[in-house]
């Protein structure tokens, strides 16, 4: 985003761009996110009105990853159970770094219905894995997939790369 | 048939096994059995000519209290009639014969009540859990189930 923006105003001689490493990367990573779809749940019908032409998810440079170890980051989409909560951990091990977590729907959020008297329900996909963004929504509009996304697409867009301790600790 | 005539004729081939048929208006009329006689009672239910029961619509279980019920929906596609079939086990020794080599849709049925609710099917090839996974503990649908804290280390 704001790299593109420099090559309207390009320096004398052109083609000429003056910029961070860093901000060069973190375009590509955030335009260009892989995912691992995990769908549980009524969320997972409503991920694929999303994936459809009339929201078309692949707008945003994802594409869907059948394997862990491809995807960028993994989308929780409905109610956790305690069998399922096992082989998230699992899937969300063997992902490459950096990777990141959005959780689609009260469920995985909160335990959604279940959040009382569930016996079997994870109340919370983040009691297990860290979770980048939160989607609420029982089950979420296409509309707040889009939203969720673009959360994302900043967050990775504003990371640091190089001299990560250095920096962060001072922050 | 009705399910006054199915037990009146289950009365004469079976005898005492055969304890009561119950019809009550805006319910489903039943028949109550002993669950030591559940597995010849099916049979003779399919098999049968006049009663050919040849679908079990449901198979499930419920907490009675100190008992646990087992109730069984039948369905005739050739004579187009209905009957349920109940039977009750004490909940301390929970056993009932299996039906799953009279109907084959039994089996999942079978392993659900068992997930649920432990009642024991004698004679199921592969009786475990269905639902939960295998490692739970209880059986989460009887009354007194009492949940616990964690499972693996993650708060229920």
């Amino acid at each position: 985003m704001g790299l593109l923006n420099k090559l309207d105003d390009p320096y004398e001689g052109g083609g000429i761009v003056l910029g961070k490493v860093e901000e060069l990367l973190n375009w590509g990573r955030s335009k260009s996110d892989w995912y691992l779809h995990f769908g549980l749940a009524c969320c997972a019908i409503e991920f694929m009105a999303m994936n459809a032409s009339h929201f078309d998810f692949m707008r945003f440079g994802t594409i869907p990853r059948t394997s862990p170890r491809q995807a960028d980051f993994i989308m929780i989409t409905g109610t956790v159970t305690f069998k399922m909560a096992d082989r998230i951990k699992i899937l969300y091990e063997q992902m490459a770094e950096p990777k990141y977590v959005i959780s689609v729907g009260s469920c995985s959020n909160s335990g959604g219905p279940y959040w009382e008297h569930g016996y079997h329900v994870l109340k919370g996909i983040d009691q297990i894995i860290p979770v980048d963004v939160y989607i609420p929504g029982c089950p979420p509009r296409p509309e707040a997939f889009e939203e969720g996304m673009i959360l994302l697409q900043k967050k990775i867009s504003r990371q640091a790369i190089f001299n990560k301790r250095k920096r962060l600790g001072t922050e | 048939m009705t399910a006054q005539e199915i037990f009146e004729k289950l009365r004469t081939e079976a005898g005492d096994a055969v304890i009561e048929c119950v019809v009550q208006p805006s319910y489903d009329p039943f028949i109550r059995i002993a669950p030591q006689a559940v597995f010849d009672i099916c049979h003779s239910l399919r098999d049968d000519e006049l009663l050919a029961f040849d679908y079990l619509m449901s198979l499930s279980a419920t907490d009675l209290g100190d008992d646990l019920g087992v109730v069984y929906h039948l369905y005739s596609t050739k004579w187009k009639h209905k009957l349920v079939v109940k039977t009750q086990v004490p909940k301390d020794n929970p056993v009932v014969p299996s039906v799953e080599r009279i109907w084959r849709s039994a089996d999942w049925h079978e392993r659900e009540a068992f997930d649920l609710l432990g009642v024991r099917f004698d004679g199921h090839h592969n009786l475990i859990r269905i639902l939960l996974p295998y490692d739970w503990e209880g059986h989460p649908l009887r009354k007194d189930y009492r949940t616990p804290e964690t499972y693996h280390g993650m708060k229920v």
